[in-house]
């Protein structure tokens, strides 16, 4: 009789089990078809209807993400623990970056107030989770877009906040000049990015045996790092020159010369609320827009006479396109005078004149070489 | 029909089974309300559910794999990968820390001054310093103190030491690996059952046909015959320096290294308190009667003392080694590829299905601690006092 319970305790595993098999019995099918995406795609040749505002609103009775915004007054952003340039808090505890501006446009936007915004910082891991659950209205935390994130994970990208490639960190006196010198090489890098999976294609490819070591935080990345546990040490670039500034000898290190994937870095909203999709794509495209369009945080306000219709669609002066993505028509103009255009939010933070010294590169304006582009407001 | 419904309510019997079976209709109740609730708002999030994706390519390396497991390989392998990773390191972590724990739990009883003080300071300090900050020690601490591949140490050109970790020679098996050690514990529980028989049959025996001799033995000259016989004489594999790091040998990564360390003298600190009191629990007169008897205190120990502390140190014990192997999830923090860090980690993230994920993780440690406690009741149920 010792073991009396023991049985009931079986019992109760092979229940989780047996709940963890159904689970695929109840996966979505005819009513939601966007949401079987992993696996269990129709055929091609069958049209997949697209989900609308008002099929959404049939499957549930939640409250829009911009109801719920304007209701508790400030907009819950999600960003990183910590990346110098893209989200990192400044010697007074306020949030600072390219990614934290995203987040203020869109306060600015929907609330007339850039300063209405709460951040939550997330690692890799937690980031989609915190987002699909409803902790946070928007992720910009120098995310990657990529396929699968944008369907099976139930989110939305709406942009692209900087264009970014993997790169690699490594020793000088290693004498390594290139990646494809990297034989054996021990990789370290984090748990849960694309980067992990970014090695792994690039080295598979190249037929280069390698070994990676992959922790979950940045700060023991960069330390497992610095103590030579590895000999390189890979992410986002603009990542490489943030974390750069954490080791004990920067000269000592130098950035390969080679990027070998693609990281399209931008915010991510949840999927199936398409107003407030709208009202964040919109508002990092009035970033972008300004730039292109001459607008400062400065010189703003002048424009606001200006004769010019594309600068006084854009500005709210004439038609109304704030009101159709259900904001103010001044919307755009707070965003420029309270968090500036593009090209000043990438000089301030990530910019020659910062530590972290990046080029405008692919993030330079369309009409200078580079690939932003916003779509016209009209 | 109220006059039945009457009886059976003032019937005890019957009324204890019907307050039962209401209580488990309302746990099930509850426990379908979470899981339809979960399933409803993953469909209406458009969240993708179900386990095909563990049939799915998992596209990224681990860094060690006692399975063959490549980047083409699936989420279900990386799974298990995973999970022998902890496993290698909660059994390997038990059995020092039982040794160490042992040890020092008897010096601490011990008449020499210095001896006891030394166990003391060492469970005081171990106890007392949170777990996460001695992994964090033992493994920036190891890896400072080693040198680049290029400069390792080494013995007789054939044992490296260096910050990638430790190479040592291994035999090429040939792929008959599995069946020598299969032969190996063959030999090793053929050796423990002639043990036994001996230890019925006489009192007194050399100390070489004890089961700790006698079992080990004869799984080494098993697994001696079978590789002779399947493999020959097995060519050695030795580890050299080929681009950046050793290949052939046998590599282990510092983030095993440190975190079973770290495990093992942790847990052997507490093991060593348990130990203390499970000796001192056993009656002063137990030990003057053995005395009285004319038993050499190695008998005292073994046939008197060691037998009825051993009734109070199993329980405790247990739980010992269920928090190492729960603690050893602690390993994401270093890089080691534990199921936390594989599964529940990369595979959550290039998956993004936390529900299924998170589940599965939570039921291979419930397995994995029940079945520890299963089989150290068996042995605590062996050990018990037996009354007739």
């Amino acid at each position: 009789m010792r073991y009396r319970h023991l049985s009931l305790i079986i019992g109760l595993i092979l229940g989780i089990m047996a709940t963890l098999i159904v689970i695929p019995m109840f996966e979505p099918q005819d009513q939601f078809p966007m949401g079987a995406t992993t696996g269990t795609l129709p055929s091609a040749g069958v049209p997949l209807p697209k989900p609308t505002a008002s099929n959404y609103a049939v499957a549930t009775n939640q409250k829009s993400t911009l109801q719920v915004v304007l209701e508790k007054g400030y907009v819950q952003c999600g960003v990183s623990q910590g990346l110098p340039g893209f989200s990192n808090p400044d010697d007074r505890g306020d949030w600072r970056g390219i990614d934290v501006d995203v987040c203020r446009a869109v306060a600015a936007a929907v609330l007339g107030d850039a300063r209405r915004v709460k951040f939550t910082a997330l690692s890799a891991k937690e980031r989609f989770t915190a987002l699909q659950s409803g902790e946070i209205d928007i992720l910009s935390r120098n995310t990657t877009w990529t396929l699968t994130r944008d369907t099976s994970l139930g989110l939305d990208f709406i942009g692209v906040t900087y264009y970014d490639g993997q790169g690699f960190l490594v020793r000088k006196e290693s004498g390594i000049k290139s990646v494809y010198e990297l034989k054996g090489a021990a990789v370290c890098t984090n748990t849960g990015t694309t980067t992990e999976l970014n090695v792994a294609d690039f080295f598979r490819t190249n037929n280069i045996p390698y070994q990676i070591v992959a922790f979950e935080k940045s700060d023991e990345v960069i330390a497992a790092y610095d103590a030579g546990r590895c000999d390189a040490y890979t992410t986002d670039a603009s990542g490489l020159y943030a974390e750069r500034l954490k080791l004990t000898n920067i000269d000592e290190h130098i950035v390969l010369p080679e990027l070998i994937s693609k990281e399209p870095l931008g915010p991510v909203v949840r999927q199936g609320d398409d107003q407030w999709a709208d009202i964040a794509r919109w508002s990092l495209n009035a970033l972008i827009g300004a730039e292109e369009l001459g607008l400062t945080q400065k010189n703003v306000r002048s424009f606001l006479k200006s004769e010019n219709p594309e600068v006084r669609r854009f500005l709210g002066v004439e038609s109304s396109f704030g009101e159709s993505l259900g904001l103010q028509n001044d919307w755009a103009l707070n965003i420029v005078s309270q968090v500036g255009n593009y090209g000043e939010s990438f000089e301030r933070n990530l910019g020659k004149e910062t530590r972290l010294g990046i080029e405008r590169g692919l993030n330079a304006q369309w009409n200078e070489g580079g690939l932003m582009y916003a779509p016209p407001v009209r | 029909m109220p006059s039945f419904i009457q009886n059976l309510l003032s019937n005890r019997t019957a009324r204890g089974y019907l307050t039962q079976l209401i209580v488990l209709l309302g746990v099930a109740w509850l426990g379908w309300m979470m899981f339809d609730n979960v399933a409803t708002n993953l469909r209406q999030q458009n969240i993708a559910s179900g386990l095909s994706f563990l049939e799915e390519e998992a596209g990224f390396g681990i860094s060690q794999t006692l399975v063959e497991y490549s980047e083409q390989s699936s989420y279900g392998q990386a799974l298990w990968v995973g999970l022998l990773n902890t496993l290698l390191c909660a059994l390997l972590g038990i059995f020092f820390a039982s040794i160490l724990g042992f040890s020092i739990g008897v010096a601490r009883l011990s008449p020499n001054w210095l001896v006891a003080k030394l166990a003391a300071t060492y469970v005081d300090l171990l106890r007392n310093v949170p777990l996460l900050l001695q992994i964090f020690f033992w493994y920036f601490a190891v890896l400072r103190s080693l040198p680049g591949p290029e400069a390792s140490f080494e013995l007789a050109d054939s044992f490296f030491m260096n910050t990638r970790g430790i190479f040592v020679p291994s035999l090429v098996m040939e792929g008959y690996g599995g069946l020598v050690a299969g032969c190996m514990v063959l030999g090793a529980v053929f050796g423990w059952l002639v043990a036994h028989a001996l230890e019925k049959r006489h009192a007194v025996r050399p100390i070489w046909l004890g089961k700790t001799m006698l079992a080990p033995g004869v799984g080494l000259v098993f697994g001696l015959f079978a590789t002779l016989i399947f493999v020959g004489v097995p060519a050695v594999d030795y580890p050299h320096l080929d681009g950046f790091n050793f290949v052939g040998g046998l590599g282990i990564i510092p983030e095993f290294t440190a975190l079973t360390l770290a495990l093992s003298l942790y847990t052997a600190a507490f093991i060593a308190e348990i130990v203390r009191a499970g000796i001192q629990s056993v009656d002063r007169g137990q030990v003057e009667a053995s005395q009285a008897l004319g038993l050499s205190s190695r008998q005292e120990l073994k046939l008197v003392v060691i037998p009825q502390a051993l009734r109070v140190i199993i329980p405790p014990l247990t739980s010992q080694y269920l928090n190492l192997t729960k603690n050893s999830s602690l390993a994401v923090a270093i890089g080691y590829p534990d199921l936390v860090s594989v599964f529940s980690g990369t595979v959550l993230n290039q998956t993004g299905q936390a529900v299924e994920v998170i589940a599965i993780t939570m039921a291979v440690y419930l397995i994995l601690s029940l079945s520890t406690s299963f089989l150290m009741n068996i042995y605590n149920a062996r050990m018990q006092l037996v009354t007739r």
